[in-house]
């Protein structure tokens, strides 16, 4: 198997197990697209053309709640304005490609597929083909969360609420987050974003308490890093 | 709801992920800087992952009797020793549905 192959193959497989909760977070994500009335291809359209679970959702429960257009289009950014950090970071490792590279990677650039090719990136920086990682990890995410938009589409309600879906997004995010705990200064740093993150949900609009609490803690991580080079 | 409204939700959002690829150049960071950002998932990951835990359906702090927090507990302690992302998540989960189901 030639290096392309191995890497996107690499790619898949370490995505994979990430998808546990999404399948079910999808067909949920159809089912209620189906309740609300917006009927079958304008949910997978946006499976599609937004492609970010959580901002669908919330455009979804925003529209159910009558709210403008301009309101629901803020929140989808304020959602989805974590990606601009996760670019941010990948770049070092995709910014001597095409740009039609850059236009497809960029597409698939999801929590997962970011989660698990950062760390790939990291460890094999000398793989001249290591964005087929991305590839791979973005369009496995990609195709399970179409296949399980459309399953609850056309099936409905199969997966029981008291399974306790959210919760499983929390423990995937939490696996991914597992070598942190080995550094004290990471734990001040995810005490921070998730102190926030909680504190917020409910008083910061437009659902922009993801980004608020990031930026809070990269200010602590920042405050801490500039501590520790002035001490040497 | 309008396709419109759709389209433009698609466009801001592949805008997020699209945009720092396309404008910053490689090695734009000094070192300083991408000590930073190598905190990114530390720093946006607890954002997604409290919220849910912590909070009870209509909002509110629930810190008694929560099963959620023992099982994250749980789910953190075995990813510690194992380093084992799967091991975690079926550790968290497995535990929480024992809470719920058995205890």
């Amino acid at each position: 198997m030639n290096n392309k192959l191995k890497t996107l193959a690499k790619g898949i497989v370490d995505v994979s197990p990430l998808m546990i909760p999404v399948f079910p977070f999808g067909i949920i994500y159809g089912v209620i697209g189906m309740e609300l009335g917006i009927g079958p291809y304008m949910t997978l359209g946006l499976s599609i053309i937004i492609f970010g679970g959580a901002s669908q959702i919330v455009l979804l429960q925003l529209f159910s709640g009558g709210a403008s257009s301009l309101v629901i289009f803020s929140s989808v950014g304020a959602v989805n304005s974590r990606h601009l950090l996760y670019g941010a970071v990948l770049s070092e490792h995709l910014s001597t490609l095409k740009l039609t590279w850059k236009i497809i990677l960029s597409y698939v650039m999801v929590d997962q597929a970011f989660a698990v090719s950062n760390t790939y990136f990291k460890n094999n920086r000398k793989n001249e083909n290591k964005h087929f990682h991305l590839l791979g990890a973005g369009f496995t995410c990609w195709t399970i969360w179409q296949i399980s938009t459309i399953l609850g589409i056309v099936l409905g309600s199969v997966v029981p609420e008291e399974l306790g879906l959210s919760f499983t997004i929390s423990l995937t995010f939490l696996a991914l987050l597992i070598n942190d705990f080995r550094k004290f200064k990471n734990i001040i740093v995810m005490s921070v974003s998730g102190i926030v993150a909680t504190i917020g949900f409910n008083s910061i609009p437009f659902k922009a308490y993801i980004i608020v609490a990031a930026l809070s803690a990269l200010a602590v991580a920042a405050l801490l890093t500039l501590m520790n080079s002035k001490e040497k | 709801m309008h396709w419109s409204l759709i389209v433009y939700c698609g466009v801001i959002t592949f805008l997020t992920r699209f945009s720092m690829i396309f404008l910053l150049k490689k090695d734009i960071f000094n070192n300083k800087t991408k000590k930073i950002l190598s905190y990114v998932p530390a720093a946006i990951f607890p954002a997604i992952i409290f919220p849910p835990i912590f909070l009870d359906n209509s909002g509110s702090l629930d810190l008694e009797n929560n099963p959620k927090i023992w099982a994250a507990v749980i789910a953190i302690f075995v990813g510690y020793f194992s380093k084992n992302i799967i091991a975690t998540i079926f550790a968290g989960l497995i535990s929480y549905w024992f809470l719920i189901f058995v205890i």
